[in-house]
């Protein structure tokens, strides 16, 4: 049962639905009544992506297709990777990176949707060891797409791997990273920020499996979600038995800035093995009236008062990110959304 | 200035203020001493707007205009300043940030052209130097991780940087040592004019020593039940609240 599965066949069976226990808030089978058909090929223009300007190297999947990302052992590259929609079709993608020994990559993602569309993608990244991947992901889709991304992530000992999923939200909306860790000093950090209006959708699922001894994850996931949105966050990390010295942190802090939003948050350790440090934290909440008067107090009117501190609330996740001048962009996407 | 008529106001329903009445005149400093409870906070929250304090009868004004039918932002923008008794953590927010937006939010509602870049950090500068308040702090995340006394110190650099005309200090002495109240308090001496008046709330009577007031009123049950010349602050610390508790 896949979403893949689903859009080849176009059996709306094969869609995940809420029996299935890692999809009971997302549910595809209950929402999709029909699949459409299949995309067509898109043979326009196409509006400029969100990070044209920092790369130089480009791939872009436009309804569908198949991309393929090399880097060789040693090398250094920055590659901007669109997946983008276009009309109302259903289509799946997928993408498959490769990081020899050594090498570095930047990879600046980004799902674009622009009307009623069912697609999905399926990445597969290997990083070899001594390999550095930081993925930024921008899914900015429309608010009919169902939009599903589904990577697999496996890592090589001394590997880094930095991820930064930044999210608004569509009729469904669904980012899910699986990473295995074998330890042996490889890191992963695992953020996320979500800012979702109107009746948006978005859920944020990652699974880390600590495969081995002396490995490091880091977690940081915010989100805002006003009006009558809804945000998903599923965390898991399992630290398999003799993965010992393994130091995981996750933490999820979610701002609910209406009485008909919604956060359904799951974070979960497993830990089978010993002299591990681990730890989590979890809140979901309104607001600060108390800073906010206090900022009002200064003089700063309510609205502006408001965007200052959600902004600098989803500013501690922003600047996790490496690359500075992603890191721009994020801060600014953000910052449009938060202003309204 | 301020005057205050006839103020009743309740928190979460229940009635604290309850009667009160109180003027202060342009280049006064006047204290409020009083026991705990009777509404010195509530007092400072009414005239400053904050959600969850409700007047139900009478008023206050600020050179004659209504304040009370303000937005808590557009009285700041008029010239009124808390000196908060607990100051907010503001995570994420530079310092400097936080107190240009207010600055520029104050200048644009007064129809006033926004500070430039530069001249708003030499004002900082020169502002904590005065304030022995190390120019770095300015660039962390406002209050947040800074001591009690760091905290109050922030306070009185922000008071000085949007130089208001109605100042409000909220047991600005809680939790300062020696040093950092003989520090504090000339900051806010610095800032006496014939063109603004401040209200001193205060427990005790030390703070008084080193911002010498005009006036000191007596805060009990909701009202002003003693008002006098310095020497009143004295009597209190002699004598306690006891007989104003009795009064209210």
């Amino acid at each position: 049962m896949s979403v893949a599965a689903a859009i080849r066949t176009r059996d709306v069976g094969e869609l995940p639905s809420r029996r299935d226990e890692d999809w009971r808030w997302t549910d595809l089978r209950g929402l999709i009544r029909v699949l459409p058909d299949a995309s067509e090929a898109f043979t326009g223009t196409l509006s400029p992506g969100p990070f044209d300007r920092l790369a130089a190297d480009h791939h872009v999947l436009v309804n569908g297709g198949d991309a393929r990302i090399d880097v060789a052992a040693g090398k250094k590259t920055l590659v901007a990777l669109r997946l983008v929609s276009r009309g109302v079709g259903a289509h799946a993608s997928r993408v498959t990176i490769n990081l020899g020994a050594g090498a570095r990559l930047r990879l600046l993602e980004s799902y674009e949707s622009d009307g009623a569309s069912v697609c999905q993608t399926a990445l597969t990244i290997t990083l070899a060891e001594g390999a550095a991947l930081e993925r930024i992901v921008l899914a900015q889709d429309h608010e009919d797409a169902v939009s599903v991304s589904q990577a697999e992530v496996r890592l090589s000992p001394t590997a880094d791997f930095g991820q930064t999923i930044v999210a608004s939200g569509a009729r469904r909306q669904r980012l899910e990273t699986r990473v295995v860790h074998p330890g042996g000093r490889a890191s992963a950090r695992m953020d996320g920020v979500y800012l979702v209006a109107d009746k948006r959708h978005t859920d944020h699922t990652t699974v880390v499996t600590h495969e081995g001894v002396d490995g490091t994850t880091s977690q940081l996931i915010k989100g805002v979600a006003r009006d009558q949105a809804r945000a998903v966050f599923q965390g898991k990390i399992i630290v398999s038995e003799g993965a010992d010295r393994t130091d995981a942190r996750m933490g999820h802090h979610a701002l609910i800035l209406s009485d008909r939003a919604e956060v359904d948050a799951k974070p979960e350790l497993e830990i089978y093995a010993d002299d591990v440090s681990c730890a989590h934290g979890n809140t979901v909440g309104a607001m600060d009236e108390d800073a906010l008067f206090y900022a009002r107090q200064r003089g700063i009117p309510e609205p502006e008062a408001r965007a200052m501190l959600t902004e600098a609330f989803i500013g501690q996740v922003i600047d996790r990110i490496w690359f500075e001048d992603a890191r721009k962009v994020v801060r600014k996407w953000a910052a449009e959304r938060l202003r309204v | 200035m301020l005057s205050v008529s006839n103020l009743h106001a309740t928190v979460d329903g229940k009635p604290i203020l309850k009667g009160l009445t109180l003027d202060v005149p342009a280049g006064e400093v006047h204290a409020i001493m009083g026991p705990n409870g009777a509404g010195k906070s509530t007092l400072s929250y009414v005239l400053t707007g904050r959600q969850g304090y409700d007047v139900t009868e009478g008023g206050a004004t600020l050179d004659g205009e209504d304040l009370l039918a303000l937005e808590a932002n557009e009285r700041a923008a008029k010239g009124v300043f808390l000196s908060f008794q607990y100051p907010l953590e503001i995570p994420g927010v530079p310092a400097l940030t936080f107190i240009r937006t207010a600055l520029n939010a104050q200048k644009k509602s007064r129809g006033e052209p926004e500070i430039t870049a530069p001249a708003f950090l030499k004002l900082a500068r020169e502002k904590a130097a005065a304030l022995k308040i190390d120019f770095e702090m300015l660039k962390r995340a406002l209050n947040v991780g800074f001591s009690g006394g760091e905290k109050k110190r922030m306070e009185i650099f922000q008071m000085a940087m949007l130089s208001p005309r109605f100042l409000i200090l909220d047991e600005t002495d809680s939790g300062l040592d020696i040093d950092a109240l003989r520090i504090v308090s000339e900051g806010v001496n610095a800032m006496r004019s014939p063109d603004r008046a401040m209200l001193v709330i205060t427990h005790y009577q030390r703070l008084l020593d080193y911002i010498k007031p005009d006036r000191v009123h007596v805060l009990a049950g909701g009202r002003i039940v003693a008002s006098g010349g310095p020497e009143l602050a004295l009597e209190l610390e002699r004598d306690g609240y006891d007989r104003y508790a009795k009064a209210a």
